[in-house]
Order: C-alpha cells, then sequence, then structure tokens
C-alpha cells in the first residue's frame, strides 16, 4: 500500500461500503456536533475571531513566502544545540534516514505519539520491515494499530469512526476483558502503554511547530504521551512537514491558540511542549540524540502554485468538522490519511491526479470550510481549481453524475441533504446563476455544470440547516 | 551535529518561489495583534479569578492560601490524595514558602519523599513511575487557560511531570500572567539576549485527558489523573 493511499479499493467501493456503515456515520455525526460546539464557544469568547484569523492568515503567508530563510535559520539552531537535521526531498530518503539512526542503535523497540507526516512517508511499515517494533501511544492511533493496522479517518481522531462497542472488542485482542466504559478502556491503555515507553531504544514524534529563531519543536497535546515519548527513551527523531514552521515563540503562541480553539476546543490544550536539542548536559532525562527530519515529500511542488494557501493549513480539522460530505461518507472513504476538505485539497497534490481525482467532488461547495479555517485557506475555491484542471486533463470530471448524488447526498430527494444540496454551492458561482439554476460558466465553473447543473448557492440556508440538524441532534 | 541536504533542499524551495534562495529574512511589523487585547487590563486579583474559574474547565482543584498557611493547605492536598508518596525537587522556594520542613517530616508520618538527582537517572525515574504525588512550583502562569509552566533542568526532570498519578503545583502569585503571550514574548526577549533555553519548557495545563473515544472527554490518560493548583499570596 501507498503512504499517501490507504486504499487500493475503487472510490465508488469506498462510497458504497462507508455509507452502508451505519455505525459509523452515527459516531461521526456525533463526534462533528460535539467539535462544532466546543469550538463555537471558545471562538465566541474573544470577540474579535476575524482579526485572529486575519493574524494566522498573515504569519503563514509570509512564512511561506521566506520558507528557505526560516527553515535556514531553525536548521542552524538546531545544530547550535546539539541537534541533527536531515532536509529529506522524498519519503523514502525520510524513511531511510530514520531506519538507518534504528539500525545504528540496534533498536527494537520504537514508541511513537502521534504524527500526520510519519503516516504520508509510511513509517511504521518501514520500520516494522527492519525488525522494529513500533508502538503507537496516542490512544487513537493505539486502537487503530491493535486494529491490523486501520488507517485513521480524521486528522485529529485518528480513531473518529469507532465506537465503544467496537474499539472495546479490538481491545480484547489484546487481552482487555472489562466494560466498555471510555475510562476504563483508557486505564488499560495507560498500563500497557507505561512499559512501552520505559523500555523504548527510540521515540519519534511529529511536530505541531518549529521555532526557526531557537530551533526548537512545539508538540501541542492533550494526553501526555508525547512528553513521555519525548522524556525516556535515549534518542529522540522529530518528523516534520517542511511548512510547519513559525519565525519565534511569540508567532507559535498565536498559531498555537488558533489551533487548539479550533481542532478541539481548548484556551490550551493540557500539554504544550517546547523541546529544544537533546537534554542539557547534567540533566537525568530526556533525550541523548536528538535529530530533526524536515520533510518535502511533494510540498516545494505546491509552493510557488496557485495551490500555495493550502500549505498555510496547521491541521486543526475545523473544516473536516464542518463538512457535510465527510459527515455522509465517513474519512475512509477518501481513500487517504488526509481526509474532509483539507484532505480533498491536499491528497490530490501531494498523492497525485491518478489516485485521488475523485475527491475535490467529494464537496457540496457550500464553503463552511472555508468560513472556519483559522489561517484563512479558500478551501472551496481550491477545490474548485482542482476540478477545472481535472476536467481539462481529463476532458472530463471522473465522476458521473448520478455517483455524485447519491455518494454525497446531494441529490437522491429521500436524503435529508437534498434540500440544502438544492440550496447550496459556491458563492463564487452567483454571478452565473440564472433562475436559481446555473446552467454553464466559464472558467472554474465548467468542471462543475458539466457534471450537471447545480442549483444556485444560497449560504444562509445551508447555515439554518446546520442548526436545525445541530438541535435535533443534541435533544 | 549535522546538517544534511539542506543547500538542495532550500535551492528547490527558492526555484519554486521564482527569486534567488534566502537564508535571512526580517520578521515584519505585524498589521494585527488580537493576543495583546485579551485581559489587558486586568489586575492580578482579576487574573486569579480568571484562573479560579478556567480551573472547573480543566477538572483542576483550586485552592488560595496565603504563605503562613500553606503548609497546613499542602498537607491537607497530599492528604486529600491519599499520602503514600511524594517526587519533588530540591528548590530553595520550597525553604522560603515554608513548607520545606513539612517536607521533612513526612516522611515519619508514614509518606515518603523523594527529591529528583541529577546523580541518579534510573532512581529518578524508578521514583517518578511509583510516586502517588508529584509537587512542583510554576514559572510563569497563565491565567486565560490555568496553565502553569515547568522548565526542565538537572535538578527537575521532565518525567516527573507525567508519571504520577496526582500532580500539585505551588503558583506564587506573583507568576501569574493573562495568557501565553506574556510568556511567549518573554522567552522571545531571552532568546534576544543570547540566553540558553531549557531543553524543555512544558506549558501545563491541569491533568492529562483524551476524547478519543466517541469524543466523550476522559480525563487522566498517560499523564497525572488529578491535578491540585494552590496559588499562594507572595506579593
Ligand atoms: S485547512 Fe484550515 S480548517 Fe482545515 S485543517 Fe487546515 S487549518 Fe484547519
Amino acid at each position: 500500500m501507498m503512504a499517501m493511499k490507504t486504499s487500493d479499493e475503487q472510490f465508488k467501493e469506498r462510497v458504497e461500503k462507508n455509507l452502508n456503515d451505519s455505525f459509523m456515520r452515527g459516531a461521526i455525526s456525533a463526534a462533528q456536533a460535539r467539535f462544532q460546539t466546543r469550538r463555537q464557544a471558545r471562538v465566541e469568547e474573544l470577540g474579535n475571531w476575524e482579526e485572529w484569523r486575519a493574524h494566522g492568515e498573515e504569519i503563514r503567508k509570509h512564512v511561506l513566502e521566506n520558507l528557505d530563510a526560516y527553515l535556514y535559520e531553525l536548521s542552524e539552531n538546531v545544530e547550535k544545540r546539539g541537534g541533527h537535521v536531515f532536509f529529506a526531498k522524498t519519503k523514502e530518503e525520510a524513511s531511510d534516514y530514520i531506519k538507518n539512526i534504528a539500525t545504528q542503535k540496534q533498536a527494537k523497540k520504537i514508541v511513537k505519539s502521534k504524527s500526520m507526516v510519519t503516516e504520508e512517508i509510511n513509517l511504521n511499515a518501514e520500520l516494522e520491515e527492519i525488525g522494529c517494533k513500533v508502538v503507537e501511544t496516542d490512544l487513537a492511533e493505539f486502537i487503530l494499530q491493535l486494529n491490523d493496522h486501520e488507517p485513521p479517518s480524521h486528522i485529529i481522531v485518528p480513531s473518529l469512526h469507532k465506537n465503544r462497542r467496537q474499539i472495546r472488542e479490538i481491545f480484547a485482542k489484546a487481552g482487555y476483558d472489562k466494560s466498555e466504559q471510555p475510562e476504563e478502556m483508557a486505564l488499560f491503555a495507560r498500563k500497557t502503554l507505561r512499559q512501552e515507553y520505559l523500555t523504548a531504544d527510540i521515540g519519534i514524534t511529529g511536530c505541531n511547530f518549529a521555532i526557526a529563531e531557537s530551533g526548537t519543536v512545539t508538540l501541542v497535546t492533550n494526553e501526555g504521551n508525547a512528553d513521555l515519548v519525548s522524556a525516556l527513551p535515549k534518542t529522540q527523531i522529530v518528523v516534520m512537514g517542511m511548512e510547519r514552521i513559525v519565525p519565534t515563540f511569540e508567532e507559535m503562541e498565536v498559531l498555537v491558540s488558533l489551533l487548539t480553539r479550533s481542532s478541539v476546543g481548548q484556551r490550551l490544550t493540557s500539554y504544550v511542549t517546547l523541546l529544544t536539542g537533546p537534554k542539557g548536559e547534567y540533566e537525568t532525562d530526556g533525550p541523548e540524540e536528538f535529530h530533526l527530519v524536515i520533510v518535502d515529500n511533494g510540498r516545494s511542488k505546491i509552493l510557488g502554485s496557485e495551490f500555495q494557501p493550502i500549505l498555510q493549513c496547521i491541521r486543526c480539522a475545523a473544516c473536516v468538522n464542518v463538512c457535510p460530505v465527510y459527515r455522509h461518507v465517513g474519512g475512509h472513504t477518501y481513500g487517504s490519511i488526509y481526509s474532509g476538505p483539507i484532505g480533498a485539497v491536499l491528497s490530490p497534490l501531494l498523492g497525485g491526479y491518478e489516485d485521488f481525482k475523485e475527491l475535490p467532488y467529494a464537496s457540496s461547495l457550500c464553503g463552511a470550510c472555508t468560513e472556519v479555517c483559522p489561517v484563512k485557506i479558500p478551501l472551496h475555491q481550491l477545490l474548485h481549481l482542482h476540478r477545472q484542471k481535472i476536467v481539462e486533463q481529463e476532458g472530463k470530471a471522473p465522476i458521473s453524475e448520478r455517483l455524485i448524488m447519491k455518494a454525497f447526498g446531494l441529490g437522491a430527494s429521500s436524503s435529508p441533504l437534498f434540500n440544502v444540496a438544492a440550496k447550496v454551492a459556491s458563492p463564487i458561482m452567483s454571478p452565473f446563476a440564472r433562475d436559481d439554476k446555473i446552467t454553464s460558466g466559464p472558467g472554474p465553473l465548467k468542471a462543475w455544470t458539466e457534471v450537471r447543473d447545480f442549483p444556485a448557492p444560497n449560504k444562509e440556508s445551508f447555515r439554518h440547516w446546520m442548526k436545525q440538524r445541530q438541535k435535533g441532534e443534541k435533544s | 551535529m549535522t546538517i544534511q541536504n539542506r543547500d538542495e533542499f532550500l535551492n528547490q524551495i527558492a526555484k519554486s518561489l521564482g527569486r534567488p534562495v534566502k537564508t535571512k529574512v526580517e520578521r515584519p511589523v505585524w498589521k494585527h495583534a488580537p493576543q495583546l487585547e485579551v485581559l489587558k487590563n486586568a489586575s492580578q486579583d482579576e487574573l486569579v479569578e480568571v484562573l479560579k474559574q478556567q480551573c472547573q474547565n480543566i477538572h483542576t482543584t483550586f485552592v488560595q492560601t496565603d504563605t503562613a498557611n500553606l503548609p497546613n493547605v499542602l498537607q491537607q492536598v497530599v492528604t486529600d490524595f491519599g499520602g503514600e508518596s511524594v517526587i519533588t525537587w530540591n528548590d530553595e522556594r520550597f525553604e522560603k514558602f515554608g513548607v520545606k520542613k513539612l517536607m521533612e517530616i513526612w516522611p515519619e508520618t508514614g509518606i515518603k519523599v523523594y527529591e529528583w538527582n541529577p546523580d541518579t537517572p534510573k532512581e529518578n525515574i524508578r521514583q517518578a513511575e511509583q510516586a502517588n504525588i508529584g509537587i512542583t512550583i510554576s514559572e510563569m502562569t497563565l491565567a486565560e487557560s490555568a496553565t502553569a509552566m515547568l522548565c526542565s533542568h538537572p535538578k527537575r526532570g521532565r518525567a516527573m511531570n507525567f508519571l504520577p498519578q496526582n500532580m500539585i503545583v505551588l503558583i506564587p502569585k506573583s507568576t501569574i500572567v493573562p495568557r501565553m503571550t506574556q510568556a511567549a514574548q518573554k522567552i522571545h526577549q531571552q532568546i534576544e539576549k543570547g540566553q540558553q533555553l531549557p531543553s524543555c519548557i512544558l506549558f501545563m495545563s491541569g491533568p492529562s485527558n483524551s476524547a478519543d473515544i466517541e469524543s466523550v472527554l476522559i480525563v487522566g490518560v498517560h499523564g497525572p489523573v488529578n491535578a491540585t493548583y494552590i496559588v499562594i499570596e507572595d506579593q
């Protein structure tokens, strides 16, 4: 299996399969509602959220425009503090470097905290191939790993599609024989994983934001596993996507605030950990050796293109949590480790149209994602751009009208989404709307209008619908 | 200490951006600064109130005391957590707050006390792993998010913030600032002055938690299960 790709099934088959999984759909729908409520509260209490978003956007834009300079500064400072920096152009280079360290250290056991970029470079499988035992320590990742390495369905909560009964069954494989109470199951994970941290040779973490001015790595977490992964093993390896960088502590702080409020609706997560190099000379815990692996893996191709804004992403999943299509079909349908609107834009860029050309069609273009994005990425416009390019390349849209309607609940009159679909579409379409229908459109509209006459947009009715739907779920 | 493949990597970035490679850039003056508005003119007492309120959201017990009564309060909190064993660090501030003596008599009352020791790495972890309670002191405290800042040091390990079942953090009132903004500013200034950062700076807000199972909040996952903050009137 390829690294980005999580399924070899055809897109159509995945859609069918996931639509039939009513357990999963219930879990997703409930989780989305909870995420949205929490995020909303944290955003409203600030009173000037738009100002925050504008600041987040200006920071991310500036960093991308000057990425080489900031990566230079970062690497200098990591080195000054006694760390090693490896720039990896491809996923193979990244995983080879890490495998080399594992071999040198004769590492038998490696503990990991959640990191999407290590999924992207297929690191676990690579390390297992050379005989290392790799243990995921984030609760959600632990669940999926026990379930025969099931792929993640959400970028913040990879096991979002699982309910407690299923989790209990998965834990039973590892000898769990207690109730399906979340607390009891978490305690089992705590006990099981404690021994793993204490006996691991290498700890691997991701990186939410690297800080150029000091060579510091920021980890934003709630469970405490990432801290144990970085405190106990003798060697620490941090893997970061090359764009996850800020100039100084001051910008880090702003982006962390945007991230925690948007993703989990908390003012801050339980832990925001700032790691600079290996442990100090007389310190008794923390790694003796510190490696930072900076991964390109297709990102430099996005840089300088019309899709550059997607690199502003801070992986908060707010867009995923409001997406009606994600709610309808679930994360696995996307067939990529990155799902939801961010996944629909990013996966075809990193993984190619060959495998992911349907994803830009997994959207009602309602614009809800763009509205919540804390760094103001114009997600639905980028989805549009993809469609345009795909049609230009292939001469037609890759999926049929009937399938779009069915897959994304956009058409079948029995679907509760029907009325929404009838009213929403991208606001950028409005100029071409006639009689509430868009019949044809130039440029970016072409892709969509080739598929069908799509109803003209009306964002208000979409929001109204979401509100109604949330109310319905709470009662 | 090595840096590998940097030139080629940065050249590729510069090429994508359509300009020669840059290794230096001035941070711009930002157009926006919403973070400076949060709790802007709050007094120290108001900040304590914000901290106290936020403790409820993060499942953390909040206690406030003057220095004189701190030993009694600390004894009570330790007793409530079931006593047994305490891990802490050697710090003159414990003396200053008048709790050093209390810690010294704990062993006589059946409470084991271990101080993180730069000379015994293995024993530190073993003790932290078995400790019922960890006691630390916040360097800087963020009111908005009820967050304690803890820095690594030869005498103050990282793992002792995570391995014990229960955490007690002493919070001198003078360390409370509105939010992370002020801590970030201070650290940034230290870096500009050329000061060396601790290898680990931890911003900790209450006990560990997770919402990974049906998005139900579980308090206490890999890190501590309970936390109590003791705010000390030290001004
Ligand atoms: S695209 Fe925006 S909303 Fe979506 S994950 Fe990235 S930062 Fe968050």
